[in-house]
């Protein structure tokens, strides 16, 4: 097992997992600081005004300094509604996140504890959800619901919907590196000794088991974050994802997608290059932390 | 000249960006036409290492760091990958410990053996099959023929390390090396195996280097024996010799520790403590935190080997550690 | 008894699958789809709309109507579209061949490019080719691919005007009603753009995919005694090792399928390209509900048979193939 100092000792020494962790960082507090940092709000529709509408960067011969990056169709600053779109992706990417990981781990706990039909069930589902993939699922799930609510209703639970759906189309992720782990811890003395001594099957695994499989779920975890704001960002520019007043980044490319070749280009651009910098960010950072934490991968080192 | 003289050899591993990690360090040997040699040691000792570096196939990151292999002369080590090509599996040839995961599981045994032959030997694809099942036959592989055309997982472990002692006949070569060719087997048919890469050998004046941790198999099987501890061979001479009269405390100590040598009724003999890792040896002997004789010497510098023992205070008999 | 064992268990899977699909299939029309919307008008009065619910057996009981809709189903019915006034299954039908030589397209191109540099990267795992390899390959990943797909738009479309954007350009219409476009150079020059994105997102994966494998067998002990059996690098590396990362790519392979169909919506998508993916969402913003529902089935039946022909080529190529849980 690593040391939580090893780890950021490691971490200091890898030039790339330090330049990833700075972009994420950065992108984080954006996000988290957008209503004190961003110039307007754009969803306050008072500090909207029509006429703003497809202004091009501040540096451009026709660009307004109010807007740095611009603006877009509906005159909101793209730079004001990247820093909340930022949020937004990201909230949805985490809360996704966390659904997976507490149905996940609570399902390969179950699956790699218990055995038999029940593993086999769950293992056999599993399997046949991933190949279904997530972005499937999503799309189908979101076009049944699209077709069955208005445009409102739709739009107000749009967050939680994302968030459940991607959460629950990804648990197999998470259910089978816990059941795996599971699978290698179960036969370890520790657990026997505490089966022998008489404690109910609950308790060994939430209280003996799991500790030790946490690992490789808080590797997962980060890339499972990157996928999870891709396939946002996917649905939403499908039109399936968060509506255009309450944007998301994939939302943002989505309503600048047909002005970009009439060469009002920075409406979609700076979003994208934000998205790209984050997925990329969580993508490095996921497979730096694969590296250093899976000793498998470590061969020769020791 | 003898048939294969080793010089000195040593096997580096990296460790970290700079540093390098002997495993293999500095062992000599000379092994005569149709000569059968044992080589014993806990795992971990650099048993396996030495074999596979004689061919020159130490695994990435690992390298052959010093040292010389001469085979009828010729040093394998500084051939070109297409000249030791043509000794690979051709004049020497290897036995894996594990039958199980020797052979290719998506290739038939005909395959993995007529390919073997056509690496070598300009022949057609027929010859080489009746070839292939002659060599099936002298293993005792029963239906020689058909088998040719099964997949390893289709035949038991025993009956598979028949088939990798019949791809290592392939060719007659000159030597044969057998990386711990019983361990992976079941108890009973372990002897069997080892009785027909005997007779084998003996009947064809193959030589013979025999990776082993067991020093009873060794002392049926080989005339010469090497004693490997941490990475430096402690002991070596003739099999009989050695086995009457051990010359370092670590070999009187295995000899010791074999279930035929205990006294009736008595517990096995074990000896104290562990091998240490090749990362983490001791100053001095390697041997000398489980050695009752070690000494201010022992700890202080590694004996040299003389007269074929690496100890400064060699035993004349068993019985004086008793 | 392996085989048929296998294949028994594979057949009775798709069942489920289909049967699954078929249900959410039917539980979308009996909430969503209201038959009446397109057979009459606003006019009909309440009395002859419930006569004619009980003469089209919309009053029968959900168990009764749903047998009705699967046996509609098996024979090719999924009802028909309220905007294009056509069975709705004729009108996916139509846009299959577009959808199938696009994924053709990408599959030759990523397989053709994924194979080589996965081997390469995993043979010579410290050279800097395999380094801008590696490095490429995640930023590929983290690429969505309808960003790649405005990019490649904007570059070659736009920008230097060197391919068409749009569409599917001239095709051709082959004896039993196929369109083609893969035998006019206009329907060529269409594909490439589209193609090349869709591959664009599956060579990364399929890149780390081969290599990771690839590295595993070429540490294995039979690579190592083919080896020491004197054979050539060449057949070593091709035969021994690589012919075992096949059979993990194959099966990794065919769990893609799903990913690669939600792709080609987003891909079709950029590039108005005439398939069914494009034409799913506009029946989603049009909530053409039979289309919609004719989508989702055709598609679960795609997964099916791929994932069928996946698990075949696996047996045939593993000459073990085992059942789950019977070690050897």
């Amino acid at each position: 097992m690593i040391t939580w100092r090893s780890l950021f000792k490691r971490f200091l020494s890898d030039p790339v997992a330090i330049g990833a962790g700075i972009v994420l960082l950065l992108l984080v507090l954006m996000a988290v600081f957008a209503p004190l940092l961003a110039p307007q709000n754009p969803y306050d529709l008072m500090q909207i005004d029509i006429m703003d509408s497809e202004l091009p960067p501040s540096w451009k011969d026709d660009g307004d300094a109010r807007f740095l990056l611009g603006t877009d169709a509906q005159g909101r600053g793209v730079l004001s509604t990247i820093m909340y779109g930022t949020g937004i992706s990201l909230l949805i990417g985490i809360g996704a996140v966390v659904v997976q990981a507490i149905l996940g781990v609570t399902l390969g706990l179950i699956a790699g504890y218990k055995g038999g039909w029940i593993d086999a069930f769950l293992m056999r589902l599993a399997d046949i959800q991933m190949s279904l993939s997530t972005l499937m699922i999503a799309i189908i799930v979101l076009a049944i619901f699209q077709a069955a609510f208005d445009a409102n209703v739709y739009a107000d639970y749009a967050i939680v919907m994302l968030i459940v759906i991607i959460g629950v189309a990804e648990w197999p992720k998470f259910a089978r590196t816990v059941r795996s782990s599971v699978l290698g811890e179960k036969n370890k003395e520790y657990v026997d000794a505490a089966r022998v001594i008489g404690l109910p099957a609950r308790k060994v695994m939430w209280g003996h088991i799991l500790p030790n499989t946490l690992t490789p779920v808080l590797v997962i975890s980060t890339i499972q974050v990157a996928e999870a704001i891709m396939t946002e960002a996917a649905l939403s520019f499908l039109g399936l994802g968060m509506p255009v007043d309450r944007p998301s980044l994939g939302s943002l490319i989505r309503s600048g997608f047909e002005f970009v070749f009439s060469g009002q280009y920075w409406i979609t651009l700076y979003p994208a290059l934000v998205l790209i910098a984050l997925v990329l960010a969580l993508n490095l950072l996921g497979d730096w932390m694969r590296d250093v934490l899976n000793p498998k991968l470590r061969r020769g080192d020791d | 000249m003898a048939m294969l003289e080793i010089d000195d050899l040593r096997v580096a591993f990296p460790r970290g960006k700079t540093e390098e990690i002997e495993a293999l360090r500095g062992v000599s040997l000379r092994l005569e036409k149709g000569e059968r040699l044992g080589v014993v040691g806990e795992s971990g000792a650099g048993k396996s290492m030495l074999a596979f570096s004689i061919l020159n196939l130490i695994a990435e990151p690992g390298r052959v760091s010093e040292g010389a292999v001469r085979f009828m002369g010729e040093n394998l080590l500084d051939m070109s990958e297409r000249q030791i090509r043509g000794i690979r599996g051709n004049r020497i040839s290897m036995i894996f410990q594990d039958p199980m995961v020797t052979l290719n599981p998506v290739l038939t045994i005909g395959t993995q053996m007529i390919e073997t032959l056509q690496a070598h030997r300009r022949i057609s694809r027929r010859e080489a099959h009746r070839l292939s099942v002659e060599k099936l036959k002298m293993v005792a592989i029963p239906s020689a023929e058909t088998r040719m055309d099964a997949y390893p997982h289709e035949l038991s472990g025993g009956l598979r390390q028949r088939v990798v002692i019949a791809i290592a006949l392939l060719t007659d070569p000159e030597l044969i090396i057998a990386d711990e060719p019983t361990t992976a087997l079941d108890v009973t048919i372990q002897a069997e195996i080892m009785a027909l890469i005997l007779k084998l050998c003996r009947e064809n004046d193959v030589a013979l280097i025999l990776i082993t941790h067991d020093l009873g198999v060794v002392a049926e099987v080989t005339q010469k024996l090497m004693i490997m501890y941490a990475g430096k061979c402690v002991e070596a001479g003739e099999t009989r010799a050695i086995i009457d009269a051990p010359n370092h405390p670590y070999t009187a100590g295995l000899l010791k520790a074999l279930p035929q040598n205990a006294e009736p009724g008595q517990k096995l003999y074990q000896i104290p403590g562990s091998m240490p890792p090749i990362t983490n040896l001791p100053r001095g002997c390697p041997y000398h935190p489980r050695c009752s004789r070690a000494s201010d010497e022992c700890r202080a510098a590694m004996p040299e080997i003389i007269d074929g023992v690496a100890c400064y205070h060699p035993l004349q008999s068993v019985e004086e550690i008793a | 008894m392996h085989i048929l064992a296998f294949l028994i268990r594979r057949a009775v899977q798709a069942v489920i699958v289909m049967f699954v699909i078929s249900l959410i299939g039917f539980s979308i029309q009996d909430n969503l789809g209201d038959p009446l919307r397109e057979l009459v008008g606003q006019s009909v009065s309440e009395a002859e709309r419930q006569e004619l619910r009980d003469q089209l057996g919309l009053n029968d009981p959900f168990l009764t109507q749903y047998i009705r809709f699967l046996g509609n189903a098996v024979q090719g019915d999924l009802g028909t579209s309220y905007f294009f006034k056509r069975p709705a299954l004729d009108v996916i039908m139509d846009k299959f061949p577009a959808t199938f030589e696009l994924v053709i397209g990408a599959v030759v191109i990523f397989l053709s490019l994924s194979i080589p540099a996965g081997i390469y990267c995993a043979i010579h795992r410290n050279s800097w080719i395999t380094r801008i390899i590696m490095t490429g390959s995640i930023i590929g990943i983290s690429v969505p691919v309808f960003l790649t797909a405005i990019f490649m738009v904007w570059l070659f479309g736009v920008e230097l005007g060197w391919l068409p954007a749009f569409g599917r350009g001239d095709t051709v219409t082959l004896p039993w009603g196929w369109d083609t476009g893969f035998l006019t150079l206009d329907g060529l020059k269409h594909l490439i753009l589209p193609s090349v994105t869709l591959s664009s997102i599956m060579l990364p994966l399929f890149i780390r995919l081969i290599r990771a494998e690839m590295m595993e067998t070429m540490g294995t002990d039979y690579v190592r005694f083919a080896r020491a059996k004197g054979l050539r690098t060449a057949r070593v590396r091709y035969v021994h090792a690589f012919r075992n990362t096949l059979l993990p790519v194959v099966t990794v392979g065919g769990l893609m399928i799903g990913t690669l169909i939600a792709y080609t919506i987003l891909t079709e998508t950029v590039f108005q390209w005439p398939g069914m993916g494009f034409l799913f969402l506009e029946a989603v913003n049009r909530t053409d509900t039979p289309l919609i529902i004719a989508y989702i089935i055709v598609v679960g039946l795609i997964f099916v048979v791929v994932n069928t022909i996946v698990d075949f080529v696996y047996t045939l190529i593993n000459p073990m193939v085992k059942l789950p849980g019977a070690k050897s």
